[in-house]
């Protein structure tokens, strides 16, 4: 029983549908919101990942020289900071007093600094293989056909070259979005992702991992809604390099 | 090839030196970072403040403090602000246990990895494959804290089948030692293996279509040595690559979840309790410490590559 009174453990009634957690509150529905959190930081977060890695592996790979030798370099550092330690770092200061850009400022307990900060440590793993593709298909014929037909180069990347590799975007996106959601879970399991009282699948485990003698499920079930969303999107992010990539569909004779 | 390596060496160390700065300039940048008002305690007299202001040289300007650390840094000779302990020996003391897990684990998930990897491939579209496949995939998909927290509750508290986490160093007990070690080792290795397996099945599958197998297969040589000397060679560079950047990842801090969940005491978690204190000096020790395998590692894999495959040492 928690202080008010209220079941935790497997009160598995028509109410509680998991029972209550330390301080009474639904803990069914505090995993349907939680879930809400853990997807919107995943796709949000995959989406910031996107955004920077696209527009700058387009801009390092098509114009190369020195502006490649800055966005690489900034892969690099990127690349070669402790991923996990950077965003616990990253994420706990942040959350402790939230960021203030002048133009508008992030509380503390926001969803939008583990969004940012998960963005932003994988930019590179994303900005990297693009960089590469583009390097490569700034020197096909139908670039070329652009560049004599006058093109800007502007145009040229988002109109020739970004189709081209819009099934690497499509893919690693979508596998980037499973480990995104496995990223938030840990950060917030450390205290360093969505901040209590904002439930997430991370933190809901977190609460649940105390209770593991008592009501093993509050730490098994969140971790069970993470393992098929992550599943799924695995699955899924397979068969779509499958269809997109003919490379991949090799069969032995 | 000399030239190479050089150009390639002198990177990482701009690489580590830029790492530093940006640590430097997060953890001052950010608001309640300020280390002197967290250091006074709970009601800061603003006397007191100032005092620790002076002794730790938080006035002076951001680039002769920055200065001043990395000296320190060099030297070994950097502290912590909350308590005091020299880093580089918390550092020392914490590597051979972070070491145990990681290359423990490392050898799990290299064996096993590869072993499925090559059954997949071999049983491609029958049974063993699928089993594998599906196998692989829920490993990959698994939070690792979880597992360990999972693992930890039922095998220890409930069946007391192994010890409720901490760490006995080798030297002392190597019984203990491995009876402590089993449980982690299984937690980190778990979505490598997964991530091996899936990898080198694609890879043997991809080449054994290349045209070089055809010509080994035309030439008349053996099945096996086909296999071993063309297709599997060639199969496993990804992986070697991969290994490099995983392992130096793992053991610059990656496995930090595995070890504040079995409480192995390692440089992991060493840098986690840092960071909850907002400790700058440990947190830069630790990044740097990271970050020095991260790219010693990678710098490593790109002169083994450079070393097999002199295209790249041309563009490069």
């Amino acid at each position: 029983m928690s202080v008010d009174g209220k079941p935790i453990g497997p009160g598995l009634s028509r109410k509680y549908l998991l029972g209550a957690d330390r301080n009474g509150r639904d803990v069914a529905v505090r995993l349907l919101y939680g879930g809400r959190n853990s997807l919107l930081v995943g796709f949000g977060a995959a989406l910031v990942t996107a955004t920077l890695a696209v527009s700058l592996g387009l801009i390092a790979g098509y114009f190369r020289g020195w502006a490649d030798r800055v966005i690489s370099g900034v892969f690099d550092i990127i690349w070669s900071f402790p991923v996990l330690l950077l965003a616990i770092a990253l994420g706990t200061a942040l959350a402790i007093g939230g960021l203030d850009l002048g133009l508008f400022t992030i509380g503390g307990s926001s969803l939008w600094i583990p969004t940012l900060v998960i963005g932003l440590v994988y930019v590179p793993y994303l900005g990297r293989p693009i960089r590469g593709q583009v390097l490569s298909l700034r020197e096909k014929e139908f670039v070329e056909a652009a560049i004599a037909q006058g093109m800007r180069p502007g145009r040229i990347m988002f109109s020739e070259i970004l189709p081209n590799v819009t099934s690497t975007i499509l893919v690693f996106g979508t596998l980037i979005i499973a480990n995104n959601i496995i990223t938030e879970a840990a950060l917030s399991f450390l205290g360093a992702g969505i901040q209590s009282p904002a439930p997430s699948w991370g933190n809901l485990i977190g609460d649940g991992v105390d209770f593991l003698a008592t009501a093993p499920h509050l730490a098994i079930v969140p971790g069970i809604a993470i393992v098929l969303t992550v599943l799924s999107l695995n699955v899924f992010g397979d068969g779509l390099r499958d269809a997109l990539d003919p490379r991949a569909k090799v069969r032995l004779r | 090839m000399l030239r190479f390596t050089v150009r390639r060496l002198a990177q990482t160390f701009f690489v580590l030196i830029a790492l530093s700065i940006i640590t430097f300039v997060i953890f001052n940048v950010i608001p309640n970072g300020d280390p002197a008002l967290r250091l006074a305690g709970r009601t800061p007299n603003p006397a007191v403040v100032q005092q620790i202001r002076e002794d730790f040289g938080f006035n002076d300007p951001l680039p002769t403090q920055y200065a001043n650390l990395m000296e320190k840094t060099f030297k070994g000779e950097l502290e912590s602000y909350s308590n005091g302990t020299n880093v580089r020996e918390e550092l020392l003391r914490g590597l051979p246990n972070t070491a145990s897990l990681v290359i423990g684990a490392a050898i799990i998930w290299v064996v096993l990895g590869v072993l499925f990897g090559i059954l997949a491939a071999k049983y491609a579209g029958r049974i063993p494959d699928r089993l594998i496949t599906i196998i692989g995939i829920v490993g990959i998909s698994l939070p690792v804290f979880w597992v360990g927290a999972l693992l930890l509750y039922y095998l220890t508290f409930k069946v007391s089948l192994f010890p409720p986490g901490g760490y006995t160093p080798l030297t002392e007990d190597p019984v203990q030692w491995l009876y402590h070690m089993i449980l982690p080792w299984t937690t980190l290795s778990i979505l490598f293996i997964g991530f091996y397996s899936r990898l080198l099945r694609s890879n043997i599958l991809d080449t054994v279509n290349e045209d070089y197998v055809r010509t080994a297969r035309a030439k008349g040589l053996s099945e096996r040595r086909i296999t071993t000397r063309h297709v599997l060679r060639n199969a496993l560079i990804p992986i070697v690559t991969l290994f490099g950047l995983d392992f130096g990842a793992a053991f610059g801090g990656g496995a930090i979840l595995t070890e504040s969940i079995f409480n192995l005491q390692g440089v992991g978690q060493y840098a986690a309790d840092s960071i909850g204190t907002l400790d700058l000096p440990p947190i830069l020790g630790t990044v740097l410490y990271g970050a020095f395998f991260i790219v010693l590692l990678s710098a490593l894999v790109d002169i083994a590559y450079a070393f097999l495959d002199p295209r790249i040492r041309l563009s490069g």
